[in-house]
Parts: structure tokens; sequence; C-alpha cells
């Protein structure tokens, strides 16, 4: 574990080398000679004992100096990594010029939630790994850190009440539905609310926000900046609707033919969680991610003092699966006191899933990892609770379908580790009830619905977009879908 | 908004300090398309409350309206019965939540049995098995006579209404699977309806059992979200793991693992005990002040 560097220490180098670049004009080679900007972050033994955000952002120094490593590349390579194609050189020349309003606004050209992708994108797989800079070092993780200074800008803005909230163009009179306050739902209502139409969101919780309040958890991406993005769309004039389950308070179609909208969105997201479907699953103890991290975030049970909902108390907790849900799981079962927390994924750290900066931060923590496992069964006391799992060794095989080396497991393996909590972190079916309640709308054989290159359903005047059509995603490809959504839509309604 | 319209004490249980309360809520969008079997949740507070599900007991579609019924047997449902009253707003709730009971018209009787708070939910089964034309037998049972209520309402539903409480103290001293058995012995009965607590449904299955008669259970586990999302109300019915809140609440009887259920249900029970004991601390020092 390399030693924690504080913030202070990290702007007293930023400063030194800005002493040397500001007002020269830089050659590529100066550019070259300047060191990756790391992120300030809380103390690793701190955090693991409390909720607040881990990463703390760029200084001020920091961001100026990180935007100087930028060459200015002819062809933007990294826009292309972007499903988005937010405007990334474009943004951070502004950045280089100490336009932090201007650089925010080159960004919200494409994409409206920049505090929150600079927080939650893998931007190591998107934008980053095309990085000309990275690609000069052969070194993907010295790219320019596009994500941190995304999000440095947009936290300045908010910090700063700079936000500008975008004037809708004159009513049309239409109205348009969207279900679901996730990532693709908000950013579908923001790009038609521009457009001059009527806007609704139905959103099932009482918070809206989808996979950001309820599965994301705070340390990660604080609840206030996604409340500040829902205001925002508020004041567009933007009309929230929670404790409204589509298909059940009222259906898709009592929406379009007797509530008077001319079309609708679904962006219900992830559904039923997935579980190893093996034997002691439904013990006591054995929670899916999504319930896991569900009662701590939304329901704040973390907060034990003011909280209704009740956590379950464990000393020793495996978390299942190599994604962001899982870190998230682990680092979330640290904070609320567990002693030893396990992550079990049966392949090794180069194929997780997981974005790198929160399996970094996981290990920093203190999360035990153990590779190239995979649980076989839950063991319980005769009163129904978890006590242990049973774990099976794996070594990695000729690649799959995947790309990645499949693995395989070692006959005779077996081993028991003893745990109190399992969290398992393994993905979601898709959630049966649109289709239970719309017997029309077309779906895969694994529940996602069916959608054309305009992320239309085959239900006049209904689109889909993100977890729901995707499958367990991310952010910003929730955010891809409901843009291209809200352009056919927009177009739709336009013509109509 | 959701102002609680009217609001009585249906029952109260001196020896465990449980009452039975009625709510009848404005909910309009709820009461329209909501259908016999379905539930809804609710919380007391929007920001730390827990989400407690609760069938609906009645509902009126052109009054806006729909009835909950509750126990106090935990920290929310005792502070529910206490600081909210008539013209109070519950600040969440979201519904009609779950599978519709599946009514349809039979040849034989439909005996629909009720056990303590389960006699709420099963109230719409009855109505609506009665208004299709079923000839419905309806058995309601407690475990004294304080804990009884909707006789008058279930006989209306009812071609015939058998109470009994288990210690005698009102109609006939039995429990609910002796009129099971005497009826099932008696007549043709197509389906049997049993609610209640997860015990009495698991002797329901096994007195039904060598009838062969079709039984149905509703069940009432622990939920977050309640619309598919986080797992929790989850339970062995068949061979498979099933979702109480979107593949249920209601499910074959014969199929349902109530060992497993039971056990589940225990989950947070010590948290629960204590945070009810601290609510009615906090609840005592109130009335007192």
């Amino acid at each position: 574990m390399s030693e924690h560097i504080t913030t202070e220490k990290l702007q007293e180098e930023a400063a030194k080398l800005w002493a040397n670049i500001e007002g020269k004009t830089l050659t590529p080679k100066d550019r070259r000679e300047i060191p990756p900007q790391e992120m300030p972050s809380q103390d690793p033994e701190v955090r693991a004992h409390n909720m607040s955000e881990v990463a703390l952002g760029y200084t001020e120094t920091q961001a100026r100096v990180e935007a100087e490593r930028c060459i200015q590349c002819p062809g933007a390579p990294c826009k292309k990594g972007c499903p988005v194609a937010v405007p990334i050189p474009e943004f951070i020349k502004h950045i280089q010029a100490g336009d932090f309003k201007g650089a925010v606004d080159t960004i919200k050209q494409t994409n409206l939630l920049p505090a929150i992708c600079g927080r939650v994108c893998p931007q190591e797989k998107q934008c980053q790994s095309f990085c000309t800079v990275g690609k000069m070092f052969k070194a993907p993780e010295k790219a320019v850190a596009i994500g941190r200074l995304e999000r440095y800008v947009a936290d300045w803005e908010r910090a700063n009440n700079q936000i500008t909230v975008p004037t809708p163009a004159p009513e049309t009179g239409k109205k348009v539905a969207v279900i679901g306050s996730g990532p693709a739902g908000l950013t579908v209502a923001a790009d038609i609310r521009r457009a001059g139409h009527s806007v609704t969101v139905f959103e099932a919780f009482h918070k809206t926000g989808g996979v950001m309040v309820y599965g994301i958890p705070e340390f990660r991406l604080p609840k206030a900046i996604v409340a500040k993005e829902v205001e925002n769309l508020q004041k567009m004039g933007v009309e929230f609707k929670t404790s409204f389950l589509v298909g059940r308070t009222q259906t898709l179609e009592q929406l379009l033919d007797e509530g008077g909208y001319d079309a609708a969105f679904i962006g219900t997201g992830a559904g039923l969680p997935k579980f190893l479907w093996i034997e002691g699953e439904n013990l006591i103890g054995v929670f899916s991610a999504n319930e896991y991290l569900t009662r701590s975030n939304l329901m704040k049970a973390y907060d034990r003092e003011h909280a209704d909902t009740p956590l379950y108390e464990a000393k020793r907790v495996a978390v299942f699966g190599g994604g962001n849900v899982a870190m998230d799981g682990a680092r979330t079962a640290l904070r609320l006191g567990a002693e030893k927390v396990y992550c079990v994924y049966r392949r090794t750290r180069a194929e997780m899933p997981a974005r790198a900066e929160e399996v970094a931060h996981a290990i920093e923590e203190g999360v035990d990892f153990h590779f190239l496992e995979n649980p076989t069964r839950f063991i319980g006391d005769d009163k129904g609770r978890l006590t242990g799992v049973e774990l099976l060794s794996y070594e990695l095989g000729e690649p799959d379908a995947s790309g990645r080396r499949k693995p395989v497991a070692i006959p005779g393996t077996e081993h028991i580790l003893e745990i109190d909590a399992a969290v398992v972190a393994l993905g979601n079916e898709s959630n049966p009830l649109m289709k239970q309640t719309t017997p029309d709308l077309e779906v895969n054989k694994r529940g996602n619905i069916i959608v054309d290159e305009n992320q239309k359903t085959n239900i006049p005047r209904v689109w889909a977009g993100g977890d729901i059509v995707l499958g367990a995603a991310t952010v910003i490809l929730a955010m891809g879908e409901g843009r291209r959504a809200a352009a056919s839509m927009n177009e739709y309604l336009a013509g109509k | 908004m959701h102002k609680i319209l009217e609001k009585r004490q249906l029952s109260y249980d001196k020896e465990r300090d449980q009452s039975v309360f009625y709510y009848k809520v404005q909910a309009p969008e709820i009461a329209r398309n909501r259908k016999a079997g379905q539930f809804i949740i609710f919380q007391i507070d929007d920001n730390y409350g827990e989400r407690i599900p609760l069938t609906i007991a009645d509902a009126n579609a052109d009054e806006g309206w729909i009835a909950i019924v509750f126990q106090t047997v935990g920290a929310t449902t005792r502070r529910f019965s206490v600081n909210f009253n008539e013209g109070d707003n519950i600040p969440v709730l979201v519904g009609p939540l779950g599978r519709p009971t599946h009514i349809e018209k039979k040849d034989g009787a439909v005996l629909c049995i009720g056990g303590g708070i389960g006699i709420a939910p099963l109230h719409p089964i009855v109505e609506a098995n009665h208004a299709i034309g079923n000839k419905v037998i309806t058995v309601i049972g407690a475990r004294t006579k304080d804990l009884l209520f909707f006789e008058d309402e279930m006989r209306k539903a009812s071609d015939e209404l058998i109470v009994v409480t288990d210690d005698g103290s009102y109609c006939r001293k039995a429990v609910v699977t002796e009129p099971l058995k005497e009826v099932c012995e008696r007549e043709k009965v197509s389906e049997i309806v049993s609610i209640g607590p997860a015990i009495m449904m698991k002797f329901c299955v096994a007195a039904a059992r060598p009838f062969g008669v079709p039984i149905t259970t509703s069940l009432n586990t622990i939920m977050i979200d309640g619309t598919g999302m986080c797992g929790c109300c989850r339970v062995k019915v068949g061979n498979e793991t099933k979702f109480v809140c979107v593949d249920g609440p209601e499910f074959n009887g014969y199929e349902v693992d109530f060992d497993n259920m039971m056990q589940r249900m225990t989950a947070f029970k010590d948290k629960e005990r204590e945070a009810d004991h601290k609510c009615r601390i906090g609840l005592d020092a109130g009335k007192k002040a």
C-alpha cells in the first residue's frame, strides 16, 4: 500500500509546477514533462469509517497544471471514447485559459451531468484510454485526467453559484412522460424540456435520482450533487412525481391514452438482483447488493441514530463480484463497522470490471480480495443464520467470448470462509413490471426491452433506454441512450 | 397528498399492548387502479422512515380513497398510530403494488380464511369473489374476542360467515383449520384463500392437502422498494426463489416454504424489538408532557 499523500502536499507540489508554467508558451515537450496530478483523497484509515466523499477533487492549481498536460492533439481521439461525445479538448482549452465557466458550458453541450460523470464514469476505459498523452508514455494511467478535470469545473460551477439553467424553447403544448428518474430519465427530461415540451418524470421511490441515490454510496457520489441536478431540471420546468409506479399506479397505456401524454420514455433501470442460485442463498444474512446498498444509501440506515430502517450487524462480510457495485458493497460494509471485509471474485484483478480507482480505494481501505475463488454453498446455523461460505478455487484458462480468460474450477479445492453476512453483487435481471403491465411490449429472452437504433420500442410513441435495455451498465451509457432517445422523440414531436 | 380521512381503532390486545387501526386515506390514483390482493408501501418520514408494506383493505374509486389496516407491532406502526390523525398527511404512499388476486367464476365454493390482522387483506378478496357470483364461505379467527374486526363487512360479502376464537371468548372456540376441514368435508370447495400469520397459513395448507383443494396464500415478507429491485422479499416457492413484491404477494400454498419464510422474517427481530422499546419510551414521554 502506498503512503497517503495529503491535499496540502499535493497542492504544494502543484504550486511549484505552476510557478514554472504560468504565463509561458509550452512546447509539447514541456507538457510531456508535467507529472500527472494525483487526486486528493481522505486518509484511508479515516475514511473507511465515515460516509463522506473519498475523492476530494483537485485544487484550482492542480486543475490548471493537469490541464496543461493536454497537447490539443489533432483528431481528438479522446472524444471517440465518450458515449456522449463531450468536446474534451475544447473544454480543457478553456481550463488552460483559466475560464472554468467556459469549460463547464462546453461540457454541457453534450453532457448535462458533469459533476456526476466526473465522479462515476469509467474514464480509463473510455476517453482516457484513447488519450494521445497516455499512448506516448505507453501508460494509460498517465493519460490526461479528463474525468478529474470534468469534475473540477462542474464543482467549481456549483460552489460558485455559476450554474446556468438552460432556457427552454417556447412551449409547444406537447406532453412527455419519463418513467424513472435515473441517469437515462434525467437526460431525456432535460433534452425534451429544452425543446419546449412539457415533461413529467415519474419515480417509484420517494426520492429522485434512481441508482445514483439508492445504489451508488454517498462516499462516492454525494446525494446533494444529484439533488442539485434535479433542482436544475425543476428550474427548467420539469415536473417530478415521486411514489408513482408506472405500470401499477397507472399503466403506460393509461398515461398515453387518458393522461394526455404524447410520448413516453421508459428508463426503469435495473431489475431483480441476480443470485448465485446455490444452496443456502435464502439464509438470513445473505443480501443482494441492491438491498444492502439501498438500506444504507436511500434509507440512510448508516445513520443509526435517525434512520428507522435497520442494518444487519455483521463482523465478517463477504462480497461476491468484481464490478463497481461489489466495490460499493465492500466499502459500505467497512463503513458500517465490519471488522473484516472480503471480496470474492472468480477471476483476477486484471479482469475486474470495476473502475480502477474504486478497486485501488477498496484495497487502500483494507478490503481483503480473494481472487480466483467462487462460492459453492452458504452454510447456516439452526436458526437459519449465515455462518460461512464454501469456496472453490479457480485458475484462468483460455479467453472466452468476452475476451477475458475464463476461470476454470480446480476440483477438490473446497474450503470454508467464516462470515456473518454475504452481499451478492453479480448484476441484475430485468425488472418484469413494465412487461407484466404492458403485455404488447417486446422484450428479449432476458426481459430487456427491445429498441431500434433510435431507442424506439415496438409500441408507438414509446422509447426506452438505460439498464432496462442494456442490462446492467453505467451511468454514462444510460445517458448516451437517453440522448439518442430524446433526439428521436423531439424529432417525432416536432413533426406531430 | 395522502390525507387521513378517517381513523378508527379496531382492536386492542392487552396481553401484547398492540392495537389494530383502520385508516381511510385519500389516494385517488391508487383507488382507481387497485384490485383485490394488492398492497401499498408507506413511510411516516420521507427521509429516515422505513418502508412498510400493507395490503389494501378496502377502496372506493369514485370517492378516491383506500383503507389500510395495521397492527402496532413495531416502532413505525406505533408512531403512525399515535402521531397521525384525521386530517394529517402520510408523507409517502405508493401503490397499488403486487399482482392482483386471480378471481374467476368457480363451480364450487370459495373458502376464504383470515386470521388476526390477515382479516383485513382478505376483505377485498371476499368482496371480489362475491361480486362475480361465487359462493363465498368466510372464516375469520383471532386469539381472543378483542382482536376480531370486520365481522359485519365480511358477513355482508359472504354467503356464510364462521367466526372462531382460540380462547372461546366469542363465537366458537376453535382454530381456523377446524372449520376449514368441516367445510371441505361438507361441500365442494373450488379454492381456499388463506391469509394470516405464516404459521396459520402453514397449518391451513396442511389441513387442505388431504382434500386436494387449491389453496392460495398471501405472503407478508419484509420489503424495501416493493417494485422488484432489492430482492429483500424473496422466498422459496416450489424449487425456485420468488420475489413477493412482483411475483406475488399470493402464491400456491402447497409450494411455499413457510419455514424459510418465517426464518427470514426474523432477520431484524432484535433490532425491531429494540426500536419498539425506545419508541414506547419516547411516546410515553410525549404523553406525559
